[in-house]
């Protein structure tokens, strides 16, 4: 039972770090298109 | 281009999940760990995907250094980037496992002390890659970048010539592991190669878009001096305005 927690705290680390990993892609996908956007603008 | 990606996002969804079941139902349960060597099928396949791309900064770092072509410099830039978040998941999985098997969280042993020094050398590439606004950065990351390369076969052959915690290498070492773990072994590695892909990939468009970005925002300055000292010259008072009290 104890040995499960470790098995899944491991598999939870792992998609946490690829899923903050993901969201920073985006947030930086979403900067850059709002600074395109007003480069356009100008 | 476009419609591909979405088309090979679902795909490497559908493989990961393949992977987790395999890893999770479809392997056999190790004779002396029991369940928690499970973390095998992420700990493993996260390791040779990080060296990969690491390898690939080094070849990319080299091209760089001979021909500057900026796209070369963008892949070694790129392929650094998510191999540090792979090498992260490999020193954050590999504790969770040593706990319950050695009894610890972590031993200054070679093999993962040399892991943590490729760890920070890559992630002091990042930085330098970040914050420095110099012309020469690209090309002092890349001489970096082929020295951290060194590091790499310290940490996969630290096991052969120095005694350590760490079980020897699946491949190339002598440990050896039922064909059923490996094929699972293989399984997730592809699915997890396919994801580094994607990310990649995403990054690349992401620094091919900021690298756009930059220049235009600098012709843009560029454009607005030149419309400032313009109207300087017509009429000074613009020049006495812009100076300001």
């Amino acid at each position: 039972m104890n040995s499960i927690k470790f098995l899944y705290s491991a598999y939870a680390a792992t998609w946490s770090i690829h899923l903050l990993y993901i969201g920073s892609l985006l947030r930086r996908y979403r900067r850059l298109k709002q600074e395109l956007n007003e480069l356009k603008q100008k | 281009m476009k419609r591909l990606f979405p088309i090979l996002a679902v795909l490497t969804a559908l493989m990961l999940v393949y992977a987790v079941y395999q890893a999770l139902v479809v392997a056999p349960t190790e004779r002396t760990m029991g369940d928690v060597q499970r973390i095998f099928y992420y700990h493993v396949p996260s390791a040779w995907t990080a060296f990969l791309l690491f390898l690939v900064n080094l070849v990319a770092s080299v091209v760089y250094l001979v021909k500057r072509n900026p796209k070369v410099d963008a892949l070694a830039m790129v392929s650094a980037e998510v191999g540090v978040v792979f090498c992260t998941v490999v020193l954050v999985t590999g504790p969770i496992w040593a706990r319950p098997v050695w009894g610890i969280w972590w031993t200054w042993d070679v093999r993962l002390t040399s892991t943590l020094v490729l760890w920070l050398i890559y992630v002091s590439y990042l930085l330098l890659r970040r914050f420095s606004d110099s012309a020469q950065a690209p090309a002092l990351a890349a001489v970096l970048a082929i020295f951290g390369a060194l590091d790499i076969p310290l940490v996969y052959f630290s096991i052969w010539f120095f005694r350590t915690q760490h079980p020897q290498p699946v491949i190339g070492g002598g440990g050896s592991i039922d064909p059923r773990m490996w094929r699972v072994l293989l399984i997730n590695w592809m699915a997890f190669l396919c994801f580094a892909l994607l990310m990649c990939w995403s990054r690349y468009r992401l620094e091919t878009m900021r690298r756009e970005v930059e220049e235009a925002q600098a012709l843009e300055s560029l454009l607005g001096d030149d419309r400032g000292s313009s109207a300087e010259i017509r009429n000074p008072k613009v020049a006495l305005n812009r100076s300001g009290p």
